[in-house]
């Protein structure tokens, strides 16, 4: 299938998404809704780096929360509207992203993810510092109750989301199937072989590095708008770490398919448990999957499904 | 002699203290079969990985077809023309066999000024390189699939797929039955016949014997025979640091 077409299938499916929700007329779903297509992006976003390349980021919720604050940013020092903010924010996270890769192109493994996970601490410890995006006090937005045409506010945000799920999904479907999918593979397999095939590895890592960052800083920019107020501590909160590198894992990594099964089903879990248990036991919910997962099946849903089939095909 | 495909002066790496590669001059010239040989240690991959820009050299320099190579990535050097095979086979373990071909000639050929071939001629070309080896019927199979011998056949494959001048073939028949060996050094020499410039490095002195038209000796990181292979496996100096006596 042609990129293209799937491009068009996926705004089809997302406007059943979107007016599916309208006619259930509850505002809730559409708050609940826009949590689960975030984290569809976030997931999306950290495959293309972790899944295809092989290194795992554990700093996804500094690259989200730079979208955010770039948001905050604007909003106090020239109003744009979101879908500009959008683009601010990928440009930001895009350039701290490649900086990241830049920085840490020798690192591997385990290291890499430390040096991932010290970015974040440093970039909020920036972040609670800078009195002008509201320091650590956090930082108010308010959020307009309508907009013309789509009507509550709500429904533009999540409209807005489902968007950038489709721009996400599309750019990591077209990966796969390129030449760029295939350089990733091998820098995931084996970096020495890759080069001596011809692969430009340490340019390869900085556009995943930059794309993925790119993603992730576009599903943060419209989030002030969503939340209504900002603070360093839920920006860079454990759960957009943790939660977008388990849920490719638990979809399975290797394919755009795994992070958007992965999201949809732990993010509902968690929007569900969140109503009908408590909002703590969110995080415990990914843990005990995470875990079942990387013990059960560590290539996911997506491997579970391809082990089946290829039983049944012998 | 033909014109000089590759050109080693004065070629220098140390680990630390230990001294791996000691002033090395070589030449290969283009279209030679060169077997390349030395006890374990010797070294010889530290040679293959200075001259691939696996690692750098501290002192020396690497020509290739006429210009210097030195500070290229391997990338660089293999879209150069200069490829090689790995000692124990390194295969992309989740690409299938046809995949893995398809890298090299995705990164390397198709990025040569002047080409581009279409999916079809890189399903074509995959194809025609599984044939050589023999592999077509495991086209679409992993890796981790296939036997030693047929492991090793990709790892030729693989390096073929770049389309070289020069084809560095780092023990690819270790652990290999003689049967094996005879296969994989009739596929050299056909490779060889078809323009391609190959070193081989190999403890098999059989294999070797039959490939080489040209034998050079490594010995603790020196050069210590350069010839035909007849007088270099008589020559008393490379009969006691290599044969033991």
């Amino acid at each position: 299938m042609r990129t293209r077409v799937f491009l068009l299938i996926s705004i089809a499916v997302a406007a059943v998404v979107f007016f599916g929700a309208r006619t259930v007329n509850n505002d809730y779903v559409f708050f609940a809704g826009y949590t689960v297509l975030q984290f569809i992006v976030l997931a999306t976003a950290w495959n293309i780096l972790g899944g295809y390349t092989g290194y795992v980021n554990f700093g996804s919720a500094a690259f989200f929360a730079l979208g955010a604050y770039a948001t905050v940013f604007f909003h106090k020092f020239y109003p744009l509207p979101i879908p500009l903010l959008i683009v601010v924010g990928a440009v930001v996270s895009g350039i701290v992203g490649l900086g990241m890769g830049y920085l840490t192109l020798r690192l591997r493994g385990a290291f890499f993810a430390i040096a991932t996970l010290a970015l974040a601490v440093v970039l909020q410890t920036l972040v609670v510092n800078w009195d002008y995006v509201g320091g650590s006090r956090g930082a108010y937005i308010i959020r307009p109750n309508d907009i013309a045409v789509i009507g509550p506010y709500i429904q533009y945000l999540f409209l807005l989301m489902l968007a950038l799920v489709v721009i996400a999904l599309t750019i990591a479907r077209g990966i796969e199937r390129s030449q760029l999918g295939y350089g990733f593979a091998t820098i995931r397999d084996d970096e020495l072989a890759a080069e001596a095939s011809g692969v430009p590895t340490l340019r390869l890592k900085l556009v995943a590095t930059t794309l993925s960052g790119a993603l992730m800083g576009m599903a943060g920019a419209p989030f002030p708008y969503y939340i209504g107020y900002l603070q360093p501590s839920s920006a860079f909160g454990l759960e957009y770490a943790v939660n977008s590198i388990a849920m490719p894992m638990i979809g399975g990594t290797t394919s755009w398919v795994g992070p958007l099964i992965g999201a949809v089903l732990l993010g509902s879990l968690q929007q569900i448990a969140t109503v009908t248990i408590s909002s703590a036991v969110n995080l415990l919910i990914v843990g005990l999957l995470l875990v079942a997962f990387v013990i059960i099946a560590p290539n996911g849903i997506i491997g579970l499904v391809q082990g089946w089939t290829r039983g049944r095909a012998k | 002699m033909a014109r000089p495909l590759l050109e080693v002066t004065g070629l220098s790496k140390r680990f630390g203290g230990f001294v791996a590669l000691d002033g090395i001059d070589l030449t290969v010239a283009e279209g030679e079969r060169v077997g390349l040989i030395g006890p374990n240690g010797s070294g010889k991959s530290t040679l293959v990985n200075c001259i691939c820009g696996t690692l750098a050299n501290e002192s020396g320099t690497v020509r290739f077809d006429g210009e210097a190579v030195d500070g290229l990535l391997t990338h660089e050097r293999t879209r150069r023309g200069m490829a090689r095979s790995f000692q124990l086979p390194r295969p992309f373990a989740t690409l299938t066999v046809a995949d893995n071909l398809r890298v090299p000639l995705l990164y390397t050929v198709n990025a040569r000024p002047g080409v581009a071939l279409s999916p079809a001629a890189l399903d074509a070309r995959c194809a025609e390189l599984l044939q050589l080896v023999a592999l077509a019927d495991k086209a679409a199979q992993l890796p981790r699939d296939l036997t030693q011998v047929e492991m090793r056949k990709l790892e030729l494959a693989r390096a073929m797929a770049a389309e070289p001048k020069l084809l560095i073939a780092d023990e690819s028949m270790a652990g290999l039955s003689q049967s094996e060996v005879d296969d994989i050094v009739t596929l050299l020499i056909r490779l060889n016949e078809r323009g391609i410039t190959i070193v081989l490095i190999e403890h098999i002195m059989r294999a070797v014997m039959r490939f080489s038209q040209r034998l050079i000796v490594l010995v603790s990181g020196k050069k210590i025979a350069d010839g035909r292979p007849e007088a270099v496996i008589r020559d008393p100096e490379v009969e006691r640091a290599y044969l033991g006596q």
